[in-house]
């Protein structure tokens, strides 16, 4: 863990929290129309604060306890919390940050080889 | 962690999924003319049932467990012409609520291309993050 973490700093244990965070909204779409299904997310902000705490444990674990239940806006009779407007919309946030972090960590490696080849 | 399911998984499954569902729509809409000679053998529409399938806590797809004959009740009609009438000259009309169904459709579709929506962005964010060395 060390070596890598001094190279990508926080960048790599986001890109893991973004990672799970699409696999749970993607079981979140896919399972729209399953009855008794309740929506599941994770706190991005409090994963990452407890990913890279003095004393972090794995990611997953850090993932693991800050996943929460969605609250619907509007209940639906068959007991299912999925709400696709709002689901697709994290979604699509979620997707646009992994994007993000991914350019900060091309940052990184764009750097480190610069400097390992020198000014060619 | 063992590989835990990833989204094409979770996506390709659901996707599975939904065709069954639209089989059934496909098989109610097909049979929704049906006429029969007694209230049993009468058709009544087929739905899937959903149920989630989960092997990591938060990751879960789904699958169909069953496909059971709906309640929706025949109706009963009079037409002493109807080869198929009983001894009354009554006939029994499918139990497909073809409006019904029609909705279903377009649910299972929406549903269909948000599944596929999904896959696309996971698979262009997994190209992305092998390219990240180049």
């Amino acid at each position: 863990m060390g070596s890598d973490d001094a190279l990508f700093g926080i960048h790599g244990k986001a890109l893991q929290i973004r990672s799970q965070r699409m696999s749970m909204l993607a079981s979140n779409i896919a399972n729209a129309a399953t009855p008794g299904f309740k929506a599941r997310d994770i706190d991005f902000n409090k994963a990452l604060d407890a990913a890279t705490s003095q004393q972090a444990g794995s990611v997953d674990d850090a993932v693991e306890s800050n996943v929460g239940y969605r609250v619907p806006v509007e209940s639906s009779l068959n007991g299912n919390t999925v709400e696709l407007p709002v689901e697709q919309t994290q979604f699509a946030e979620n997707a646009v940050q992994y994007k993000t972090t991914l350019q900060f960590l091309q940052g990184r490696v764009d750097t480190v080889m610069q400097a390992l080849k020198g000014d060619q | 962690m063992s590989t835990p399911m990833s989204v094409f998984d979770i996506a390709g499954r659901a996707m599975s999924a939904q065709i069954v569902r639209l089989n059934t729509v496909a098989s109610n809409m097909a049979n929704a003319g049906t006429v029969s000679g007694s209230e049993a053998t009468a058709y009544r529409a087929l739905k899937p049932v959903f149920q989630q399938v989960s092997d990591a806590p938060g990751v879960s797809t789904v699958k169909v467990t069953q496909v059971v004959q709906s309640n929706t009740q025949p109706t009963k009609r009079h037409d002493p012409e109807n080869p198929l009438a009983d001894k009354d000259g009554n006939v029994w009309d499918a139990g497909v609520d073809s409006a019904a169904e029609l909705v279903d459709m377009i649910e299972t579709q929406r549903q269909y291309q948000n599944n596929v929506q999904v896959m696309q962005t996971a698979k262009q964010l997994t190209l992305d993050t092998l390219r990240i060395e180049k």
